[in-house]
């Protein structure tokens, strides 16, 4: 058990209307701990889905989807939020702050319903909050920050209960190319100490950070790509630069 | 996730919203408002009217018995008791004499003259005739002299006891004792003042009236024989056997062959307070009916704004799930919120319950009591829990990656 994500045969069926939408086509696929993997593909080629699934927030139509070895497919609404509490940090691309919360309660969500003590978790809560360099705006709320600082308080609230995968679906698709170059560079360094990192994105540029590119068509694996392993704190610069 | 923290962070959760939308929250608040405002207010006139009846009617005392011809609250028709036979005086020492169970008995009988003293004069006076006894079966007391006499009532002598009212009314600045007043066209000697005694359910004074011999009242004051038989039970626990034993007694005065029914009516206290338990039961009912009218309809508010609440929040509850909020998470924080509203619409609605409350005890015995605090407090949380229960239901089931995808 290698893998901390093992995909077998999975598919997703919707049913809209009267039509039948094959989301995912009998999908085959592992991640290991410690990987940077981008998830590409136009829209509606099962990326979105895919993301889903991965992110605990859906179950498939059949096929097995496993998570550090638990077999998460057939799990119930409540045992998958306790999966996605434990085992998932979310970042989205609208970065989905509670608007009328500061910083640090924002970051503190997932552990108040992880059950952690207040103390605890507002000990956890300004670490990850240094971790992405916000310590001076803890008490600052989404709307007296800036766009990178709302997706820095986003990544710190993903990384607050140490989760086995970060989830980035378009994290920098609100961003400046600067601001979004920043954030890529953040999660280069957490990929460097050693988190697993799923991206997802449509962007070649922002897909160009990963280790690994799997490319999605039609529900299916069109490619997957490993690259070499570059520098990444380079890389990054490399692309701010062009 | 510890209840305790639940409950702080939905709390917390649902005050920022309610404060985010003030105009809103304070509209839905006010439906609550009024509907617990009116339910405090009728609870408490409810109270008030049943002190009042209780107050009332403690002056027939709840351990004596009525003998009489008919029942206070009797559903049999009038053909049937019209030609019951009259209860006599004899009758009276025949149950005194036989009853067991009994501390005193009285015949009673009463009618209304014109009461004089020298210049002054009363309408309409409450004239009892009774006997000696009547002074413990009624558990009067005296201000000033004595009871009449045993002896008194068996001389057929002229005395009389006033009520309280009467005497300062007659008497305003001399002692009424060994005085000499006029009811009709005798003279009787007055031997004893009562203390105050109050009202009969607010309406009819007792302390407006003369007590005289039974005696002398039959062949003075009335042609008709018939009396009230007035006996006070010794122990109250045994009031059931004492009518029993009373109700013997009579039949055998009377000599009824077994097979015929009673010609006679025991009438007790208890039979006003069943009758009125049942009236107040009614009008509480309708009252309390109508009045929760108002409070459904704010009940139907909260609902309303509960469902405008979770639809405005979607994607920020997709986003509590997606970190790991359970179905009973959001369930709580949207419960919570709608408890929220109407646990402050309650405290809103006892403070302007209050005076109006004072109002009320202007004319009703009664004040807004704990009893009807906690009610009311415990009303609107439940009226809030109820109505939010939908839509926090529905926010609860929602479907993360519906949630999230929601703009």
């Amino acid at each position: 058990m290698g893998d901390m994500i093992t995909i077998k045969k999975l598919s997703k069926i919707y049913q809209v209307g009267t039509e039948t939408i094959h989301a995912l086509r009998e999908m085959d696929l592992s991640i290991g701990r410690g990987e940077y993997v981008a998830i590409m593909g136009p829209s509606g080629s099962g990326k979105s889905t895919l993301m889903n699934m991965l992110g605990c927030l859906d179950t498939p139509t059949s096929g097995v989807f496993e998570l550090n070895g638990i077999n998460v497919s057939e799990m119930d609404d409540n045992q998958l939020a306790e999966i996605r509490n434990k085992e998932i940090g979310f970042v989205f691309q609208t970065f989905n702050l509670l608007a009328r919360s500061n910083a640090l309660h924002n970051v503190e969500l997932p552990l108040i319903y992880a059950g952690v003590a207040s103390d605890e978790r507002r000990q956890m809560a300004l670490e990850a909050l240094e971790h992405v360099g916000l310590a001076d705006r803890i008490h600052h709320k989404p709307n007296e920050m800036s766009g990178g600082q709302r997706q820095r308080v986003a990544v710190a609230r993903a990384l607050v209960n140490k989760p086995s995968i970060i989830l980035a679906d378009e994290p920098t698709g609100n961003l400046d190319s600067k601001t979004g170059d920043e954030i890529m560079a953040l999660f280069a360094a957490l990929a460097r100490a050693g988190n697993t990192i799923i991206l997802v994105t449509h962007e070649e540029d922002v897909a160009r950070h990963a280790r690994r590119i799997i490319r999605i068509r039609d529900g299916r694996i069109a490619s997957d790509e490993l690259r070499q392993p570059a520098n990444p704190g380079g890389m990054a610069g490399a692309v701010a630069a062009a | 996730m510890t209840l305790l923290d639940e409950i702080r962070e939905s709390t917390w959760v649902s005050l920022t919203a309610l404060r985010a939308n003030k105009m809103r929250s304070a509209l839905t608040t006010l439906g609550i408002v009024i509907g617990i405002v009116t339910v405090t207010l009728m609870g408490t006139a409810i109270e008030g009217l049943d002190k009042a009846f209780m107050k009332g009617i403690s002056s027939i005392g709840s351990d004596v018995l009525y003998v009489q011809r008919f029942s206070w609250f009797g559903n049999e028709e009038w053909w049937k008791m019209r030609n019951r036979r009259e209860i006599l005086l004899p009758d009276a020492r025949e149950v005194a004499r036989q009853s067991v169970l009994a501390e005193a008995v009285t015949p009673m009988s009463d009618t209304f003259r014109t009461v004089k003293y020298n210049n002054r004069s009363a309408n309409t006076v409450q004239i009892v005739g009774c006997s000696s006894e009547a002074a413990v079966v009624s558990s009067l007391s005296l201000t000033a002299g004595r009871f009449m006499s045993g002896a008194e009532v068996d001389g057929v002598r002229p005395v009389c006891v006033l009520g309280a009212d009467l005497a300062a009314n007659f008497f305003p600045h001399e002692s009424p004792l060994g005085k000499k007043i006029r009811i009709g066209d005798s003279p009787y000697e007055v031997v004893g003042v009562l203390d105050k005694i109050g009202s009969f359910m607010g309406m009819f004074n007792l302390d407006n009236r003369v007590m005289i011999p039974v005696t002398r009242f039959l062949t003075d004051l009335t042609r008709w024989p018939d009396v009230t038989i007035a006996v006070k039970v010794r122990d109250m626990k045994g009031m059931e056997e004492a009518v029993e034993e009373l109700r013997g007694i009579m039949r055998k005065i009377r000599r009824l062959p077994p097979e015929m029914p009673d010609d006679f009516a025991i009438n007790q206290q208890d039979a006003f307070i069943k009758t009125f338990k049942k009236l107040g039961g009614t009008i509480a009912t309708v009252g309390l009916f109508i009045t929760g009218l108002s409070l459904f309809v704010g009940g139907i508010g909260i609902m309303n704004i509960m469902f405008v609440s979770v639809a405005e929040r979607t994607r920020e509850i997709g986003l509590r799930k997606a970190l790991g909020a359970k179905r009973r998470n959001i369930l709580m924080q949207f419960l919570t919120e709608a408890a929220a509203i109407c646990l402050f619409g309650g405290i809103l609605a006892l403070a302007i319950a209050y005076p109006l409350s004072l109002l009320i005890a202007q004319q009703l015995p009664t004040s807004m009591s704990w009893r009807i605090v906690a009610l009311s407090l415990g009303v609107s949380l439940v009226t809030g829990v109820i109505s939010g229960f939908l839509p926090a239901w529905r926010a609860a089931r929602m479907n993360p990656v519906d949630a999230l995808r929601n703009e």
